[in-house]
């Protein structure tokens, strides 16, 4: 089993679909990366032999930022947007949807659970 | 959509000839200004901008980080105090 860009481990899934395993990389850039390399990309990552794992490794490894980088890099922005105190990271602090969307009903993801609120009226069908 | 490259970025003609001013005589001055939709250029770093919410002109001071962003996003329109009864469970920064 191949071991590409730290913890991750690859299965018997076709090339193309068990790079997406790595964060930061899609099916866009797993099918890119393949190509480039020209491997085909229905090719398992069991049939591939030493020299393309090492080849597809050194690749990610010098022109992709993910896993750790990419996270790290994602944080820095978030943390830069809160910093400057612009209207985004003032979204991002109070962990509310940062793009404009509705807030009076749903946004569950960003806001969390519902916190049921006291002498609220209930909707007529929650 | 993203605007057209061709024509810049936008920033209120009246509000760049005060910068410019400003850079030209190395004064530093707050400038009042409504033009929130500008967008600010490394010209306008180490500025202060008295920046207009609808009722009150916030003082924005102008760092390198904040280059490309608008006026108007350091500059919040709205106020939210919670509702009533709600306890204070959030973190504040």
């Amino acid at each position: 089993m191949p071991r590409i860009a730290g913890q991750d481990l690859n299965t018997k899934k076709r090339g193309e679909i068990a790079l997406t395993a790595i964060f930061g990389i899609g099916r866009a850039r797993a099918i890119e990366i393949l190509t480039r390399l020209d491997i085909d990309p229905n090719e398992k990552p069991e049939k591939w032999t030493d020299d393309q794992t090492r080849a597809i490794r050194k690749l990610i490894e010098d022109e992709y930022a993910v896993e750790g980088t990419l996270r790290t890099e994602i944080q820095l922005n978030i943390k830069r947007l809160m910093d400057i105190g612009c209207y985004r990271g003032l979204r991002h602090r109070r962990g509310l949807p940062v793009r404009g969307q509705r807030t009076q009903t749903n946004a569950r993801t960003r806001k969390g659970k519902k916190k049921t609120v006291a002498g609220k009226k209930a909707a007529p069908r929650k | 959509m993203a605007r057209s490259l061709k024509k810049g970025p936008f920033i209120h003609h009246k509000l760049l000839k005060k910068v410019d001013e400003l850079n030209d005589t190395g004064k530093k001055k707050v400038v009042k200004t409504w033009s929130r939709a500008s967008m600010i250029t490394p010209e306008f770093v180490g500025h202060t901008f008295a920046v207009h919410n609808g009722k009150q002109f916030v003082p924005v001071y102008i760092t390198e980080t904040m280059v490309g962003h608008r006026l108007g996003e350091f500059s919040p329109t709205r106020v939210y105090r919670g509702h009533a009864g709600a306890t204070k469970d959030r973190r504040t920064r």
